[in-house]
């Protein structure tokens, strides 16, 4: 997963470094990040498929209107990456498609 | 533009007032039959049931007060196959019927009981056999694995299904227009005028003839049956509807309170309320629709919710449907209900037909149907 560079931090305020994994990878965000930012940024293309045709998708409108930023945060299916600031540790994958429920059973 | 012109341009073999799923049916079913058929409806202002309901195809207890109802609303479930055929066929758009049978849950025996009641007296009413089962909990999770502990039973109908109800307004629409029909946004009919056994609808946008009319305006039916010498004391009852994410797959039968679509969206709803004509939605009736669909279906409890609307049911003081011919002015028709969806196909089939040919399939019994039943 190579970083994609037409999203470039610009230089702020020093803030401390989190380190989370997307999809498996680990990647260094900083503070203060959404998690929809942090993934842009990582290069991961595409975050999420849809629940009816399976097409990919990624964030879009970055404010929490759009819905297309889906992905799977720490295990909580279906959550906007850009609502979600990043933490350390976190883990994030790829929302594939409808999500799942029911736990174990299904 | 003299007014004679406009007249001529605006005529039409048959008149439908009223664009959303009865008027459509109906609309559709004449068109079929070689009629030029012209629906005039309001436009995006309208109060419109057909956009905001839940999709049921349904049978089970239709018409417990009756029989005619239930036997129109059984032949109409019969016929759906076919009309969602035609419809694929013609347009492409798939409507997702699925008429696999479907469940109305319940929480407690005592309600289960009551729901079994009713049946039983309908299979008394209808010799020609009333399809329908009690399961308990034990056979209702052998169904629904996901069925939550706390639910007492369930009745299953065979002939319910359901349907998506905004393809079915789109697939009605272009294979109306597909066919020649004319669908017309002029604003309110304001007036109906019976003139020299023809009629002559006002609108916003001018005048229009027509030699029949049918009168598929829901609530709007109130104002202008009388127009046309027929009684149609319909009112507002507004249900509220909670929609969830799509979630994979885990309710292959619709239930009375709770469906899951085929793209995997879970709608919950059946509220019944006296509100006027409020469409709006409330946090209590809303949390009791979401009470009652996580005790069917506690996974439902991890889920997010996405929208909730309210919409108006068009009821009438026994809840059954009208169907009458103006004696006063022959050719005027008015038709409603509370259940039009599941009454599609009877409204594009024998419906369309006994106002098309004017003389009615003898399997239904459409006097019974009369909105003269509702005067004192
Ligand atoms: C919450 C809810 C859930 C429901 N669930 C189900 C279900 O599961 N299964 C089922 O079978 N049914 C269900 N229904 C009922 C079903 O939606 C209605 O029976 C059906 O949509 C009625 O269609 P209609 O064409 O008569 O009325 P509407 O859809 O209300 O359309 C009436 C049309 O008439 C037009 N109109 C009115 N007055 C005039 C005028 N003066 N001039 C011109 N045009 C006019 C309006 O513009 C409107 O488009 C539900 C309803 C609700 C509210
Ligand atoms: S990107 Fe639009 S809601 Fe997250």
């Amino acid at each position: 997963m190579a970083a994609d560079f037409s999203f470039n931090r610009l230089p702020c305020n020093e803030r401390a470094e989190v380190e989370i994994t997307i999809e498996g990878h680990k990647v260094i965000a900083l503070e203060g990040e959404t998690v929809a930012a942090a993934v842009m940024h990582s290069g991961l293309r595409p975050t999420r498929t849809t629940a009816v045709s399976g097409t990919g998708r990624a964030p879009y409108c970055m404010m929490g209107v759009c819905f297309e930023c889906l992905m799977n945060i720490d295990g909580k299916p279906n959550t906007q990456a850009c609502m979600t600031e990043v933490s350390e540790g976190m883990v994030i994958t790829v929302q594939q498609g409808a999500r799942e429920i029911g736990g174990d059973r299904l | 533009m003299t007014e004679s012109v406009r007249l001529n341009r605006g005529s039409s073999d048959v008149a439908v007032i009223g664009g959303g799923l009865v008027g459509l049916c109906i609309a559709l079913g004449i068109q079929k039959q070689g009629q030029q058929v012209t629906v005039y409806d309001e436009g995006d202002v309208a109060l419109r049931a057909s956009r905001g309901n839940f999709g049921l195809v349904w049978v089970q207890g239709k018409g417990d007060n009756l029989p005619e109802y239930a036997r129109i609303t059984r032949l109409s479930a019969q016929l759906w196959a076919g009309l969602a055929d035609d419809l694929t066929q013609h347009t492409g758009i798939d409507i997702q019927l699925q008429q696999r049978g479907g469940l109305f849950v319940c929480l407690s025996e005592s309600e289960l009981q009551k729901r079994q009641v009713i049946l039983e007296q309908m299979a008394i009413e209808h010799p020609e056999g009333y399809p329908y089962e009690v399961l308990d909990l034990q056979q209702l999770r052998e169904m629904i694995p996901d069925i939550g502990p706390e639910v007492a039973g369930a009745t299953w109908g065979p002939e319910d299904g359901h349907v998506n109800p905004l393809y079915l307004m789109r697939a009605l629409v272009a294979r109306f227009e597909s066919l020649g029909g004319k669908l017309v946004n002029a604003g309110r009919v304001s007036n109906i005028i019976p003139q020299q056994g023809q009629f002559v609808l006002q609108t916003e946008q001018g005048d229009f003839s027509c030699n029949k009319v049918v009168l598929a305006a829901g609530l709007g039916n109130k104002e202008l049956g009388p127009m046309v010498g027929i009684d149609a004391p319909v009112f507002p009852n507004r249900g509220q509807v909670l929609i969830a994410e799509r979630v994979r797959p885990f309710l292959h039968y619709p239930t009375g309170h709770v469906r899951q679509t085929e793209e995997g969206t879970v709608q919950c709803g059946d509220s019944k309320e006296d509100v006027g004509f409020d469409t709006g939605t409330t946090t209590e009736v809303l949390a009791q629709i979401a009470q009652r669909a996580t005790t069917m279906f506690p996974l439902l409890k991890e889920v997010n919710l996405i929208r909730s609307w309210g919409a108006l049911r068009i009821m009438t003081p026994d809840g059954n449907p009208i169907y009458q011919q103006s004696k006063q002015y022959p050719g005027a028709y008015l038709v409603t209900c509370h259940s039009g969806v599941t009454l599609a196909a009877a409204h594009a089939g024998p419906i369309a037909d006994w106002i098309s040919t004017g003389s009615a399939d003898s399997a239904i019994d459409l006097e019974k149907f009369h909105g003269s039943r509702f005067q004192l």
